[in-house]
């Protein structure tokens, strides 16, 4: 650890690795490739399987995709939380703060929307 | 320097190093910057997938999700990029090594892997136009067309980049500029796997589902 904040003081660029061998390194891109494999495997059987209890299937599905994005950021992006990485993990947290409200807030107030509005055919027949 | 050395997991002394240290290497700041990009551009899809999720039931009376996707073209699109995305860190691996011979070959079935993956997609789409089910179909249509070719146009940018990187490191060599660009290259086309691990689970799976 320390021997190699002799060459990067402070900050290592998104997407680099610190100074570890090429067989850690390929290593590395294995892992996550074998864990990405074995979690879309697993959503694209449980969208269609009728062995669990039907209702937990999208939020299993949307736990898997939130899993396997974080495989690939920690694998294939090397963003990880280490003392270096720190910059990198900010910008991502605000970009996915700006992520959260922009899907959570339309969802949000378009349902909302959709709850007060009459339904269509009630609105054409008030018109008339 | 010996200080933060010294105490390497002391955050206030790694603050103060960092002050010390004088401005980044460039690799840090350009890479940073493009990761600022890739989060800029995240943020222009969760627009686009929160219109897919507002007007998922919006189908006019058309063809529904659950009619239309083919799930296991969607797998096989799956594996075809999870698998570039692997060979482009190895090639991204080969470069830092400097081997030309690995890094072109790494390259090569980034490319041939991101071309298939467009001809499934592109297939798909003839497809469901000729279906009937083109963009204009639904406001459900028109949502996941823009979505899902909005990632389709970024993977063919991706390759027409990839391109132009076997080029130029056939061309000058492994420079220091070169190598900034291939890291740029590199997590851009990370990024669009993640992308695309939210489609297939939004879209094709929740989609079909539903």
């Amino acid at each position: 650890m320390s021997d190699v904040e002799l060459h990067h003081p402070a900050d290592v660029a998104p997407g680099d690795e610190k100074d570890v061998s090429l067989k850690q390194r390929v290593l590395g891109y294995l892992v996550g490739l074998a864990l990405a494999i074995v979690l879309t495997a697993t959503s694209f059987f449980i969208a269609g399987t009728d062995l669990v209890w039907q209702p937990s299937i999208p939020v299993a599905i949307i736990v898997l995709a939130i899993a396997q994005m974080g495989v690939h950021l920690v694998f294939f992006l090397h963003i990880t939380t280490g003392p270096d990485n720190t910059n990198n993990v900010m910008a991502l947290a605000f970009g996915l703060l700006i992520i959260f409200l922009v899907i959570g807030g339309s969802l949000w107030i378009m349902a909302n929307l959709n709850h007060n509005m009459l339904p269509m055919d009630q609105i054409m027949q008030m018109q008339r | 320097m010996s200080i933060a050395v010294a105490h390497g997991h002391d955050a206030t002394l790694i603050g103060l190093d960092a002050e010390h240290a004088g401005p980044a290497p460039k690799r840090i700041v350009t890479g940073y910057g493009f990761w600022i990009f890739l989060l800029s551009d995240m943020v222009m899809f969760s627009c686009f997938f929160a219109a897919y999720a507002v007007l998922l039931g919006q189908t006019n009376g058309g063809p529904t999700g659950a009619e239309l996707f083919n799930l296991r073209n969607v797998a096989v699109e799956t594996v075809c990029l999870l698998l570039s995305s692997f060979a482009c860190g190895m090639a991204a691996i080969a470069a830092e090594e400097r081997n030309h011979l690995w890094f072109q070959i790494g390259m090569a079935i980034t490319c041939v892997l991101g071309l298939a993956f467009l001809t499934i997609e592109f297939r798909e789409f003839a497809d469901l136009v000729a279906r009937g089910a083109g963009p204009s179909r639904s406001a459900f249509l028109s949502a996941f067309f823009t979505l899902v070719g909005c990632h389709g146009l970024h993977v063919s940018a991706g390759i027409l980049w990839l391109l132009t990187m076997m080029a130029q490191v056939f061309a000058k060599g492994f420079r220091a500029d070169i190598l900034r660009r291939l890291l740029c290259f590199a997590l851009f086309w990370h990024a669009l796997d993640i992308i695309w691990v939210a489609v297939f689970s939004v879209v094709y799976l929740l989609g079909s589902a539903t």
